[in-house]
């Protein structure tokens, strides 16, 4: 699915967008614009609306389209909640109604303090077993939220993956571990599962707070520094679902998005052993050309291209560059022009980006883009 | 509206001591939000506590000296301050006079301890979590102190003008003797957690 | 406790009768007194000196409208920038800073300071007394509150707004990400509310506690007194939490502590933790002040007493209470363990039956009496329409699980706006329709107030409903954009409309005042024929609010004895004197002296504001400033002579 902020290349993107799941999407919240349409679409009937059309699913990250055990178990909370809160409030307001208006026009008022105990008593009843149920009401809720809250914790303990999250301002940087340390993938806002297979998250933070919430697949949990915490993700479908930092972390909190790639075991060991591997060489002058103006114009000092010299670590690792699905935290979709886009000016598609603008000549420019673009 | 007089105060006093004045609930008003205060701090000294591996961190238990030093002056000092607080309301100004006097010294005697005190921590607030908490602790219980002196020996001079002669500024020194109790136990407990909680 | 000494001492003193007493002194000359007695000097001088509880409660209604409107106004920015995905007017860093001033004059420099304001109004005038128990603390309280305010929308104008949300999280905070002096102006500007709110709280209790009219006994007291003094006490145990939080945060900024550094020790979930446990009561003093309002509303819109006068005030101690034990359910998604989540979802939960048990004491309320349609009563409607939508989604995020999806997302900014607007805002525009004839002694026009209720519930509604969806849909609260491919567009678009239908709703509101003000339908002294004793003097109220004080021997004064008002004789009218009387049955104690104006409150202020301002630059701010605030405090206590001096 494509999206972009760079003013760059909005009109590719803008047509890009508009193919088949996209154009689902614009459809169902057409009837955004009114109220009841609306309604409709919160309903569960919007699953349905909205069932994918690309191969997999690729809804865009919504707590209504649950495809892991942990948000199914949500979302089953939220429809059950949800029906308890509408039924209460129209009885409320059904009591509310008929106090107003069951006696308009007879007899005028009596003096304010003249009061009947008979009806006095009988409020009291009313009321005490309005309260009553409320109290059962609640109990019942309470351990309805109790056993969700269990069967999302019994989900930890049989995972047979881990994956390590950090979160920085303003992207995800994503590890593998593995025993061979040499060999643990690093790579950035884009993490790939095998479908099925209950997988642990560790996350932490090395700056502000951040929060790890993927709506499809599970609820938030935050990223505190010095606080080192962890999640379960199951994902029962193949598809790419979207996540997005959810806890507040300065300027550009709106764009640090992440994308989780669920796919079949084999799919994901391809995936796999492809990040292991180092950087592949340059083919041509262009992208050799490229390598050298990366190198040497100060990128290497961020970033790390594994099979070369660049080895920063204060911004992503590009070694796969090219096999991620978007830049910059998903703020621009992984094409040449973007890519382009991004590298001549950060800070006007993400202000406040910590990658600086670094002046390159038009030619530089378009061969470092052309290097990075081959770094499957 | 119409009125109808249905009873006569005239003759009741204008002042009174404890419950009966506004002045002392709200002194005790003040005492309570006060002492949230310092409750908020000593929660965080423990949770802080809790965290660490070992505590204090960084830094051994500090110096017994200065800290009990003042606890001493402090405990002393509740003598006089029941003391001034009883020729209070009866209202015998020599008395209070002397007294006010006493406790104004003895106000600043720990004050002057207080000097010590701060080094006595053998850390400094920059240090770690735990030089700042110990630090602010003993900064909060610092400027109760020197608010109370202050109002200790304002209201000293005030015995010392006619307006001292005014029935009302003998319930104003028992409210001032009041506050002095809360500065003396709240030190008292901060002194179990500054000095032996670590040793514990 | 040797209350006998006292009075026999308080008698030694006056060898006969002291003073001119109102005793038998006829209606004119007593008022002629009076109103020497305690007036307020014409002109500049004296608004700067006053001590009026009308005259400061007046000024602090208005001053937090007027925060209101700067609050609001930034809301709508935020709507126009949020109204198309990708939208260009507006900036992250703007944005930021918009949003949290927004979220941080509405809480702290709105919706608690005009609930207050009206307690300073109103509470004297209730509970039958002449002004508050501390008045020259009154006033310094105003100052304090009206300097934080101008400080922290001044820096905003030179673009140093805090911009780090209204509960400004460490680290984004903290020294390190911490953007130039923004989180310094926003911690003080909450020192200066905290001390401000502080100080109101103080004066309350003492006021109820010590000056109800006599008879007036503790199941006497309206129910909206009872809302203000619960209120006052959760001011007083939550407050001292955000000065005690705000006041590290200072410190680790300024001279480097390292309460919340990780790396030394310290922890950034100690500031959630001290933040909420502050931050959490917070909501119920807004809360509770309100449903004071709508108590004292409803009767008198019903012709009839609240049914369950007990129930009520209990539930109204129980929140106060269970509000302490609910701080966690804002930290649900950083991971506390199990149990003790599942007790705070419990704890949120119970919240729910104090809450219910008002609802419904006023469904019966309504369902005994004869209800009149008038605007007031149409705000309380509006209110229970709109709250317990509000309060049933808050018992939706009470529970974890739930809670994790909708965290910090439009869920939640939808929840919090049906209880602050819906819960709150509803029943205060209903109070100022309410009780504006006392006030002024004119009426607000009918026919505007009810163009401005149906504006503001329709364009509220709309406003905030969708944000339920939204937030289901996954957009996060706190973004300053959106990509086009979330489908979120035309949900903005829609709920950026209807906020401008809440804000025309609100210019009403304010035209209606300017017109009333000075051509609405003169009041009288008791146009809604209500029943609690701010009725029962003028309107509006003479300085000395009561010619005699009054006696009450019935929960409903003004209805159980329409038209004669029992008072005591014997108080001062040369001099300022209220009555003292006992705390549980309010029977006569004392005639306690009340403070004269004075210009100290307002110079106290301004050094202690000065101080706060200097200690964003240096600690040593503190330390010189410490010299003129005493300067300040010493002339403000130091006796000049009163009259009552000699007695
Ligand atoms: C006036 C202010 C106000 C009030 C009254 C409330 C009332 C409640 N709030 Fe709300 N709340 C806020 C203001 C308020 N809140 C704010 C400002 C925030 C966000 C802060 C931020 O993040 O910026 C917040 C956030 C917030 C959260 C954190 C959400 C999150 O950040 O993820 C939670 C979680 O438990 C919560 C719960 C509740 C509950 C259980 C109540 C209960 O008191 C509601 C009780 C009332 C009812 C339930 C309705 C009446 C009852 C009946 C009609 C009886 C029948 C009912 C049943 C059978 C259930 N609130
Ligand atoms: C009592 C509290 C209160 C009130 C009344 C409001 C009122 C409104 N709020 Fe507020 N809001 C909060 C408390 C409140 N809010 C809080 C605490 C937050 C969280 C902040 C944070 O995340 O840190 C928040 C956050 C918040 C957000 C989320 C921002 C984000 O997360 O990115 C949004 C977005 O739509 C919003 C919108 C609105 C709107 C449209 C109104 C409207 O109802 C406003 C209506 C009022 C007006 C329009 C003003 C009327 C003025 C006139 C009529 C002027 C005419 C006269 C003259 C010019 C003299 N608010
Ligand atoms: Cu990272 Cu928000
Ligand atoms: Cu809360």
């Amino acid at each position: 699915m494509a999206r972009r902020t760079g003013p760059f290349i909005r009109l590719r993107q803008w047509r890009r967008s508009s193919i088949a799941p996209a154009f689902a999407r614009s459809a169902r919240t057409a009837s955004g614009n009114r109220l009841p349409g609306v309604l409709k679409w919160a309903g569960p009937a919007s699953t349905l609306v909205s069932t994918p059309v690309l191969t997999g699913c690729s809804d865009w990250q919504s707590a209504l389209h649950a495809h892991g055990a942990n948000a199914r178990a949500i979302l089953d909370l939220i429809w059950s909640f949800g029906a308890v809160a509408a039924i209460t409030w129209l009885l409320v307001m059904l009591a509310l109604t008929m106090a107003l208006f069951h006696h308009r026009r007879v007899r005028a008022a009596p003096p304010p303090l003249r009061t009947d105990n008979h009806q006095e008593r009988r409020f009291g009843r009313a009321v005490g077993s309005a309260v009553a149920s409320t109290v059962l009401v609640l109990a019942a809720l309470t351990i309805t939220s109790f056993f969700a809250g269990k069967s999302i914790a019994s989900l930890s303990g049989k995972e047979t993956l881990t994956v390590r999250i950090t979160g920085h301002q303003w992207w995800w940087e994503i590890r593998y571990p593995n025993d061979d340390p040499s060999r643990t993938i690093v790579t950035a806002n884009e993490i790939h599962l095998p479908v099925g297979e209950p997988v642990k998250v560790e996350l932490d933070s090395t700056d502000v707070i951040h929060s790890f919430w993927v709506p499809s697949l599970a609820g938030k949990r935050d990223l505190i520094p010095g606080r080192p915490s962890e999640l379960t993700l199951v994902a029962d479908k193949p598809g790419t679902y979207r996540g997005q930092c959810a806890e507040f972390c300065g300027y550009q909190h709106a764009h640090m998005a992440i994308t989780v790639v669920a796919e079949s075991r084999k799919a994901f060991d391809a995936w796999r052993s492809r990040q292991d591997a180092v950087a592949v060489a340059p083919a041509g002058d262009e992208e050799r050309r490229g390598q050298q103006a990366f190198l040497s114009t100060g990128c290497a000092l961020c970033h790390a291209v594994r099979g070369t010299a660049a080895s920063g670590t204060i911004g992503p690792d590009l070694t796969h560059l090219a096999s991620r699905r978007a830049l910059a935290a998903d703020t621009l979709a992984m094409t040449p022009g973007a890519l382009a886009a991004w590298i001549a000016d950060p800070q006007s598609t993400k202000p406040g980006a910590k990658m600086p603008r670094i002046d390159l000549s038009a030619d530089d420019l378009n061969a470092v883009a052309t290097y990075l673009g081959s770094l499957e | 509206m119409k009125q109808r007089p249905v009873a006569d105060v005239s003759h009741l006093p204008t002042y009174d001591f404890g419950a009966a004045s506004p002045m002392w609930w709200g002194t005790l008003a003040f005492i309570a939000l006060e002492a949230t205060g310092f409750a908020l701090g000593i929660g965080t000294y423990f949770y802080l506590a809790v965290l660490a591996t070992h505590w204090p961190i960084g830094a051994p238990a500090p110096d017994l000296l200065p800290g009990t030093a003042i606890l001493i002056i402090l405990l002393a000092s509740l003598i006089p301050n029941h003391l001034v607080e009883l020729w209070a309301r009866r209202q015998d100004l020599a008395k209070v006079r002397i007294g006010i006097v006493v406790m104004s010294i003895a106000g600043i005697l720990p004050l002057i301890v207080r000097v010590w005190e701060f080094p006595a921590l053998r850390i400094t607030w920059d240090q770690n979590a735990y030089g700042s908490i110990v630090w602010f602790l003993l900064g909060l219980h610092t400027s109760h102190l020197l608010t109370d002196v202050g109002d200790t020996i304002v209201l000293a001079v005030l015995m010392f003008t006619q307006q001292g002669k005014a029935g009302r500024r003998f319930s104003d020194v028992s409210d001032n003797a009041f506050y002095w109790d809360f500065v003396v136990v709240s030190w008292v407990v901060l002194y179990l957690v500054i000095y032996w909680f670590p040793r514990m | 406790m040797s209350g006998t000494t006292g009075t026999a001492a308080g008698q030694e003193q006056d060898e006969g009768v002291k003073g001119v007493r109102d005793t038998g002194l006829e209606a004119a000359r007593r008022r002629a007194y009076l109103a020497h007695a305690w007036q307020t000097p014409k002109g500049l001088y004296g608004w700067l000196v006053t001590v009026d509880h009308k005259l400061i409660g007046r000024r602090y209604i208005v001053t937090a409208f007027l925060f209101l409107v700067l609050a609001g106004l930034s809301a709508l920015a935020m709507r126009f920038q949020l109204a198309t995905p990708e939208a260009g007017h507006i900036g992250p860093d703007f944005y930021n800073q918009l949003f949290t001033m927004h979220g941080t004059t509405m809480m702290f420099l709105f919706a608690v300071p005009v609930m207050e304001a009206f307690a300073i109004y109103l509470v004297p005038l209730m509970i039958g007394t002449r002004n508050v128990a501390f008045p020259r603390l009154n006033a310094f309280s105003y100052w304090v509150y009206l300097s934080g305010g101008l400080m922290i929308w001044i820096a905003f104008a030179f673009d140093t707004g805090a911009d780090a949300g209204w509960f400004s999280y460490v680290p984004l905070t903290g020294p390190e990400y911490g953007i130039g002096k923004r989180p310094d102006f926003w911690a003080q500007m909450v020192t200066y509310t905290e001390v401000s709110a502080l100080a109101v709280a103080v004066e309350i209790i003492a006021t109820v506690f010590k000056q109800r009219a006599p008879g007036m006994t503790l199941d006497r007291i309206p129910i909206y007194v009872w809302s203000i003094l619960v209120t006052a006490f959760v001011i007083l145990f939550a407050m001292p939490a955000v000065m005690v939080s705000s006041t590290m945060l200072i410190l680790d900024r300024l001279v480097g502590t390292k309460f919340f550094d990780p790396a030394a020790g310290g922890d950034a979930l100690l500031w959630q933790h001290l933040f909420w446990f502050f931050g959490h009561p917070e909501v119920y003093i807004i809360f509770i002040p309100a449903v004071g309002f709508v108590s004292a509303i409803l009767p008198t819109f019903v012709r009839r007493p609240v049914f369950g006068y007990l129930g009520i005030v209990l539930s109204l101690i129980a929140i106060g209470f269970l509000s302490f034990g609910l701080w966690v359910h804002h930290m649900f998604a950083t991971g506390l363990p199990q149990l003790g989540e599942s007790f705070f979802t419990a704890s949120s939960m119970m919240i729910a039956i104090p809450s219910g048990i008002q609802i419904f004491c006023w469904i019966a309320t309504i369902w005994g009496g004869r209800p009149i349609f008038a605007t007031p009563l149409l705000f309380v409607l509006g209110f229970i329409f709109t709250f317990v939508i509000g309060g049933l989604t808050g018992v939706m995020v009470a529970s974890v699980p739930l809670d994790l999806q909708v965290h910090d997302t439009y869920f939640v900014v939808a929840h919090f706006h049906y209880v602050l607007i819906g819960g709150a805002v509803f029943p205060l525009l209903g109070a100022v329709y309410y009780w504006f004839p006392k006030i002024t002694g004119r009426m607000l026009s009918e026919r505007l107030g009810r163009w401005n209720f149906w504006l503001v519930f329709v364009g509220f509604n709309f406003t905030f409903f969708p944000m339920h969806i939204l937030g289901l849909q996954g957009m996060p609260r706190r973004v300053y954009t959106y990509p086009p491919a979330s489908g979120w567009g035309e949900i903005n678009l829609f709920i950026s409309i209807s906020s401008l239908v809440v804000f025309i709703g609100f210019a009403l509101f304010f035209l209606n005042i300017l017109l009333s003000l000075r051509n609405g339908r003169i009041a009288g002294d008791n146009p809604w024929g209500a029943s609690t004793l701010e009725w029962a003097t003028t309107s509006p109220p003479p300085s000395y609010d009561f010619s005699r004080l009054p006696v009450v021997a019935h929960r409903e004064p003004l209805w159980a004895e329409p038209d004669i008002l029992p008072v005591v004789e014997g108080l001062r009218v040369d001099a300022r004197e209220v009555l003292g009387s006992t705390v549980a049955d309010a029977v006569p104690q004392l005639r306690v002296p009340s403070a004269d104006n004075s210009i100290w409150p307002l110079l106290s202020a301004l050094a202690v504001g000065g101080a706060f301002l200097g200690s964003i630059y240096t600690p040593w701010a503190v330390v010189w400033g410490a010299i003129p605030v005493s300067i300040g405090f010493i002339c403000w206590f130091w006796p000049k002579g009163e009259p009552e001096d000699e007695e």
